[in-house]
C-alpha cells in the first residue's frame, strides 16, 4: 500500500468526468439508441394476482394501423435455455427467473402477459388498449400480516445448512437487568430511479445479440442473456454506457429484457422497449415488506447482555429473494449472547430485489432503533450507549476488523452536530412552537471485492485509455477510476480517458454492494502500477537511463525521472517513440487474498439527524443531518459526498414517505405513480454536513478503499424515527413516519 | 393513447362551436391533468380544442373584485403584485399547490376543472364510479388514507375521493365568482355551486353544461388582506396533495374578528366551506379555546372510512393551527 495518494488540499477532487454530456442531453442512454428500422414494443400486464390466462383476443390490436405483432405465451419464440420443461410448480431458490410468455399461468399482478410491437410508440400503445385478455383468477395471498403464519425457513438455507441465513446462536444470555422486545415494519419499498428500464434488442445475425439495456451489470447480463438464447457469450454485446440511477433495480436481467429480445427476434427488426412508469412498481424487483423483532437485554450500567433479531422477509411466490435483515446484529455490538432467525413468506407478487443498502438499511431500522429504545429504558445518551458496546472485534467470525474507526466517526459526527445539546429527556426541546428531536444510528456494511479486470493503452501522446466492463449508476465510476490511473501514472486527469458500461471490455462485476471501487478500482491501480512500471523498463532500456539507480526512480508529469529532485525526465511518448511503439497496451487481474480469511472487513459510518416535528399536524421535517464514514481511502471527495447525500436522501425518503401501498382485495398496487409514491423532493432535504475518516485499510486491497455506497443510506431511518422520539415521545415502529401517526 | 383530432380556434365563439358540435371534445389549456389522463386511458377525447391562444390572461381590479382570466398561469397570478398585494390568501394557495413546473403551466381555469387524484380513479382495472358510473367506489374499503371524510346530508356519497386544488379552497374562502360563456351565452357562478358532491351522478365534477368555458374568475379584492394563512398538511414539502388544508381569512378590528371565512381542502369531494365556522367566529375575541371549540363543531359531522380516521383529528388541528397564524396570536 502507497501511502495516502489521493484527495488532499494540493489535490483536489475531479469534477465529474461525464458531468458535461450527462446535463447538456449529450450523453446517450438505452433508449435513446437511434438503431435504423426499430420497431417498439409496448408491454400488456396482468390485472389479477393468480390465475390462468383463458382468452388472448387480438384481432382489433392486429389490424391496428402499423401493428408488427401482437406476442404471448400463445406465440412467442421459445427461449432455448429454458428447454421443455415446465415453469417450477414450486418456489425455487434465488436466481431462478419467472420466465416471460412461458405459458397461461399468472403469479402475480402487473406480469407481462402479451406485447405488441409496432412501428411507432403511440401506435404499439394505442394498439395495446385494444387487446382483450380473459382470466381465470385463483384466490390470491398477497397480505403480509394475514398469511405470515406461513413464514418458513428459506429454502436456500434448508439446501445449505452453511448458508449465513440459517439459525443463529451464540453465548449465554448476561443478567439482563433491563428489557426491552418491540415489533418493526418497514412496507414495500420501490427504487424508482428518475430514468425508467429501457433496452434497445437487435439481431445482428441469427446467433448474434446486442443489446442497449439499462442494467447495472453488463458482463452479467451478458452471461445470462447468452444462456437465456443458447449462444456464445461472445456473441452477445451488452452495453450499458450512462444510467439514470438504479439503486438495486439493474442488478438482474428482468422478464421485459428477455420479452424485448423475443419481440426482435419475432419481427426480424430491432425492438425498443421502455417500461411505464406504473410497469416499473412490477417489473424489476423492490424493497421487500418485512416484519422484525427485536429482543434487547442490558445490565444497569449499559452492558448489552443479549440480542434477539428474528426477521420476516416478502418474496415471491416462484423465487426466494434474500438479504441481510439480521446479520449486523452478530457483528456490530459487542454482546455475549446473540440469536438470529430469518424466514421468508412467499405471496403472490413478484420477486423483491436488492435495493440500496439491501437487507442492512431494514435490518438496522430495527436494531439501531431498539439501541435507541434500550437507550431510554436505561436512561443513558443512546449515543454513549453505543459506545459503551463497541465492539473491539467481530465476534461473529471472532476475528479481528481489517480496520474499524468508527469511534472516531460517533466522536467527530457528536462534535460536527452538537450532539452535546442534546437533552436527554424526550418531547424536552421546542423551537417557535414546533418540537425539536435529536436523533442518531450506526451504519454498517460488509466488504464486497470480486476479480477484476483492466487493461490500461497509453497512447503515443502519452494519454492513456483505461478499460474495464464495470458501471456507473451514479456514483462517479470513471470519475474515480481516471483519478486512480492518473495519480498511479502520474499525469494529469485530462490524459485519461476510462471506458465502461460495455461488455466487449475487460471482465468486471456489476455495479452492487458497494464493490465497485474496492474491486474494479483495485484492478485500475494494479494495471497502471503494471504500466508505470513498464515504462520505467523502457526509459531504461534508453540511453542517459541505463546508469541511474532504479529504485530512485519517479514518474510526475507524464514523464519518468531519474529521482523526485529530477526535473527534465523522459516523456512517455518519447519512451513509446523511442521504441517504435503507436502505444503499449497492459492488461491485469486483481482479486482478494488470504486476508480475507484473517480479518473481518466492514466499513462503518452514523449518522446524527435533527427533526421539527409540528405538534399540530404531525409533520416532520428533516432540520439537520451530519453524516461520517469510515470507508478507508476517500479517492475522490467531491464524488464520494455526491453518494453519502445521495444515500441520506434515500433515507429520509425511507423514513418519512416511501410506502407501496397495495390493494389486497385485488392483489394490486395503488400508489403506481410518483404523486402517489412518495419520495423526497429538494424542499425535504436540508443542509447535509458529511465527513470521512480517511484513512486507508491496507488490509482489504492496495488502494485502501471500501465501499461507500451502501453505508450511505443504511441506519439512516433509524436515526429518523430516533430523533422522531425524541422529539415528540412517540416511538413509530412501522415506516413510514407519516403526519397522521404522529397527530 | 387514442388517436384524436387537434384544433386551435382563434375566437372563443369559435372555440364554443367547435366543443358543441362533439360531446367528446375536450378544451386543452396547460394540460398538467388532461395529458395523464389520455396517457392512462381514464379519458379518450376525439378532439382537443387548444384555447392557449384566446384572449383570457388579463389579471385586472374591476370595482370590488380582482378579474383573473382563465388562462393565467398559476405562476402568473402567484406573482401579480396586484394579487400578491390585495389577496394575499390565494397567493399562498396556489403557491402550497403542486410544483414550480407545473405551476408554470397550469391555468386558473385548468386548476377549477382538474380531477380527483383518487388512484382508483387513475387505474382503468379497478371499479370507480367516477370513471365508471354503476361499478362500484374501491376506495371505500380500501387503500382510502387521503380520501373524504364530509359529506352531504345523510346521503350514502357514490364516491369518496376528494378535490385536489389547493387554489379552489382559497376561492372558496373568498366569495370567487365564476365566469363561463357557453352556447346560450355568459353566466356566473359561485364557487359553492360550481363543483358537485358525489352523490348522484358522480361522474360529474361541476355543474358546468357541455361546451361551456370558464373564461375568468372575480375575487374579492382588499379585504381579509392583513389576517389571512392558508395552512396546507401533505405527506412531503412540495408536489403532495393535502392530506388536509385550510384557508383561513380574517377582518379584525380592535381585537374582535368581525367577519371570517374558513374553507378546508382535502376533505371532501368539493372544496369545503363552512359558514358554521364563520358565524360562531363573529364578534368574539381570537383563542386558541374559541379556535378548537369551532374547529370541534365543524368535526362533529365528519365521517371516516377507514384508514382515513385521522384526518378528524387533523383537520381539527390543522383549523386550530390556520386560524391562529391568521389572527396572529401563538
Amino acid at each position: 500500500m502507497e501511502k495516502r495518494i489521493f484527495d488532499n488540499p494540493a489535490d483536489p477532487s475531479l469534477d465529474r468526468v461525464d458531468g458535461r454530456v450527462k446535463v447538456t442531453g449529450k450523453a446517450t442512454y438505452s433508449a435513446e439508441y437511434a438503431v435504423p428500422n426499430l420497431a417498439h414494443a409496448v408491454l400488456v400486464t396482468s390485472t389479477i394476482a393468480k390465475g390462468v390466462i383463458t382468452g388472448i383476443d387480438a384481432e382489433k390490436a392486429n389490424s391496428a394501423p402499423g401493428v408488427l405483432a401482437v406476442i404471448s405465451h400463445l406465440n412467442a419464440p421459445k427461449v432455448p435455455g429454458w428447454g421443455s420443461a415446465a415453469q417450477p410448480a414450486e418456489r425455487a431458490p434465488i436466481g431462478t427467473s419467472f420466465r416471460v410468455f412461458y405459458d397461461h399461468f399468472v403469479y402475480f399482478d402487473g406480469q407481462p402477459v402479451a406485447m405488441v410491437v409496432a412501428d411507432t410508440h403511440e401506435r404499439a400503445v394505442y394498439a395495446a388498449s385494444l387487446l382483450k385478455i380473459t382470466y381465470q383468477s385463483e384466490k390470491h395471498r398477497t397480505h403480509f400480516e394475514a398469511n405470515v403464519q406461513q413464514a418458513i425457513v428459506p429454502l436456500n438455507v434448508q439446501r445449505n445448512k452453511t448458508s449465513p441465513f440459517a439459525d443463529y446462536d451464540r453465548g449465554e444470555k448476561g443478567q439482563v437487568e433491563a428489557h426491552i422486545e418491540a415489533e418493526y415494519t418497514i412496507p414495500t419499498q420501490h427504487h424508482q430511479p428518475m430514468e425508467p428500464h429501457a433496452i434497445v434488442a437487435v439481431w445482428e445475425a441469427e446467433d448474434k445479440l446486442t443489446v442497449y439495456d439499462k442494467n447495472q451489470g453488463v458482463k452479467s447480463a451478458q452471461g445470462q442473456l447468452a444462456q437465456a438464447f443458447k449462444i456464445p457469450r461472445e456473441n452477445v454485446r451488452v452495453i450499458a454506457k450512462y444510467i439514470g440511477g438504479a439503486f438495486g433495480s439493474g442488478i438482474r436481467v428482468w422478464p421485459h429484457t428477455i420479452a424485448a429480445v423475443l419481440a426482435a427476434k419475432h419481427v426480424g427488426r430491432p425492438v425498443k422497449l421502455v417500461l411505464g412508469r406504473e410497469q416499473m412498481f412490477t417489473s424489476v424487483g423492490y424493497r421487500p415488506y418485512t416484519v422484525q423483532k427485536l429482543t434487547i437485554g442490558a445490565s444497569k450500567n449499559g452492558k448489552l447482555t443479549s440480542i434477539t433479531h428474528e426477521g420476516i422477509g416478502q418474496t415471491s411466490a416462484y423465487e426466494e429473494h434474500l438479504e441481510r435483515t439480521i446479520l449486523a446484529s452478530r457483528s456490530l455490538y459487542a454482546c455475549p449472547h446473540v440469536s438470529t432467525r430469518y424466514r421468508l413468506l412467499s405471496l403472490d407478487v413478484n420477486t423483491p430485489t436488492w435495493m440500496r443498502g439491501p437487507g442492512d438499511a431494514t435490518g438496522m431500522f430495527a436494531l439501531e432503533s431498539a439501541m435507541d429504545e434500550m437507550a431510554f429504558a436505561l436512561n443513558i445518551d443512546p449515543l454513549d450507549f453505543r459506545i459503551k458496546n463497541y465492539a473491539e472485534l467481530d465476534q461473529e467470525r471472532n476475528l479481528p476488523w481489517s480496520a474499524k474507526s468508527l469511534k472516531e466517526c460517533y466522536v467527530l459526527g457528536a462534535e460536527k452536530f452538537g450532539w452535546k445539546n442534546r437533552k436527554l429527556e424526550p418531547k424536552s426541546m421546542q423551537k417557535d412552537g414546533v418540537l425539536v428531536g435529536y436523533g442518531m444510528a450506526s451504519s454498517l456494511y460488509g466488504f464486497h471485492r470480486h476479480p477484476s479486470k483492466a487493461r490500461a493503452v497509453m497512447q503515443a501522446d502519452g494519454s492513456v485509455i483505461v478499460q474495464s466492463a464495470t458501471m456507473d449508476i451514479g456514483p462517479g465510476t470513471g470519475t474515480a477510476m481516471t483519478r486512480i490511473a492518473a495519480k498511479v501514472l502520474g499525469i494529469h486527469a485530462k490524459m485519461v480517458r476510462f471506458d465502461l458500461g460495455d461488455s466487449a471490455l475487460p471482465d468486471a462485476p456489476g455495479q452492487n454492494g458497494s464493490s465497485t471501487i474496492p474491486s474494479v478500482g483495485s484492478a485500475v491501480h494494479d494495471v497502471c502500477v503494471a504500466l508505470r512500471d513498464r515504462l520505467i523498463e523502457m526509459a531504461f532500456e534508453m540511453p542517459g537511463f541505463a546508469t541511474k539507480e532504479k529504485s530512485q526512480v519517479v514518474v510526475r508529469n507524464g514523464q519518468v525521472l531519474a529521482s523526485m529532485a529530477d526535473t527534465n525526465g523522459v516523456s512517455f511518448g518519447d519512451i513509446l517513440k523511442h521504441h517504435h511503439r503507436n502505444e503499449l497496451e497492459i492488461s491485469a487481474e486483481s482479486k482478494s487474498g488470504p486476508e480475507r480469511d484473517q480479518y473481518s472487513m466492514y466499513s462503518f459510518g452514523c449518522h446524527f439527524v435533527e427533526v421539527e416535528v409540528s405538534p399540530f399536524t404531525g409533520e416532520v421535517h428533516v432540520t439537520r443531518v451530519v453524516t461520517c464514514a469510515d470507508v478507508g481511502t476517500i479517492i475522490n471527495y467531491k464524488t464520494a459526498r455526491s453518494q453519502s447525500i445521495g444515500g441520506i436522501v434515500g433515507g429520509i425518503g425511507m423514513a418519512l414517505m416511501e410506502e407501496s401501498a397495495m390493494d389486497h382485495r385485488y392483489g394490486r398496487y395503488v400508489t403506481s405513480d410518483f404523486s402517489s409514491y412518495h419520495i423526497p423532493v429538494h424542499a425535504d432535504i436540508p443542509p447535509i454536513e458529511v465527513y470521512y475518516i480517511d484513512k486507508p485499510d491496507v488490509h482489504v486491497n492496495p488502494i485502501g478503499s471500501k465501499g461507500l455506497g451502501e453505508i450511505a443510506i443504511v441506519g439512516v431511518a433509524a436515526a429518523v424515527a430516533n430523533a422522531v422520539f425524541h422529539a415528540t415521545g412517540k416511538r413509530i415502529r412501522q415506516l413510514p413516519i407519516t403526519p397522521d401517526k404522529l397527530i | 393513447m387514442k388517436p384524436f383530432q387537434y384544433l386551435r380556434p382563434k375566437t372563443i365563439r369559435e372555440a364554443i362551436s367547435m366543443a358543441a358540435e362533439d360531446p367528446d371534445a375536450r378544451y386543452i389549456a396547460g394540460g398538467t391533468n388532461l395529458i395523464d389522463l389520455m396517457k392512462r386511458g381514464i379519458v379518450s377525447p376525439s378532439k382537443l380544442i387548444d384555447i392557449n391562444h384566446l384572449p383570457l390572461k388579463k389579471i385586472e381590479h374591476k370595482g370590488d373584485r380582482i378579474h383573473i382570466g382563465a388562462l393565467a398561469l398559476n405562476s402568473e397570478v402567484a406573482q401579480n403584485k396586484l394579487v400578491t398585494v390585495r389577496q394575499p390568501l390565494l397567493v399562498k394557495a396556489l403557491l402550497a399547490g403542486a410544483s414550480g413546473q407545473l405551476r408554470n403551466m397550469a391555468t386558473v381555469g385548468g386548476n377549477l376543472l382538474q380531477r380527483t387524484r383518487c388512484s382508483y380513479f387513475y387505474d382503468t382495472a379497478l371499479p370507480c364510479n367516477k370513471r365508471e358510473p354503476g361499478s362500484g367506489c374501491s376506495a371505500k374499503e380500501g387503500i382510502n388514507r387521503t380520501h373524504a371524510i364530509f359529506f352531504y346530508g345523510n346521503e350514502t356519497p357514490s364516491c369518496i375521493a376528494v378535490h385536489p386544488s389547493d387554489m379552489c379552497v382559497a376561492l372558496a374562502a373568498l366569495d370567487t365568482a365564476v365566469v363561463v360563456t357557453g352556447p346560450n351565452g355568459e353566466r356566473r357562478l359561485m364557487m359553492k355551486d360550481l363543483h358537485r358532491l358525489s352523490t348522484a351522478q358522480p361522474e360529474l365534477d361541476t355543474y358546468l353544461a357541455p361546451g361551456e368555458l370558464i373564461t375568468s374568475i372575480e375575487v374579492l379584492d382588499n379585504v381579509f388582506d392583513k389576517h389571512n394563512h392558508y395552512l396546507k398538511v401533505r405527506d412531503r414539502a412540495s408536489y403532495a396533495f393535502a392530506l388536509v388544508s385550510v384557508a383561513a381569512a380574517l377582518r379584525m378590528e380592535e381585537g374582535k374578528i368581525w367577519d371570517a371565512r374558513v374553507a378546508l381542502g382535502g376533505v371532501a369531494h368539493k372544496p369545503w366551506r363552512y359558514w358554521a365556522i364563520e358565524l360562531m367566529l363573529k364578534g368574539k375575541e381570537p383563542s386558541e379555546a374559541l379556535f378548537r371549540e369551532v374547529a370541534d363543531h365543524e368535526l362533529k359531522s365528519a365521517t371516516a372510512s377507514g384508514q382515513n380516521a385521522f384526518k378528524i383529528k387533523m383537520t381539527s388541528n390543522a383549523i386550530v393551527a390556520a386560524l391562529k397564524t391568521a389572527a396572529g396570536i401563538s
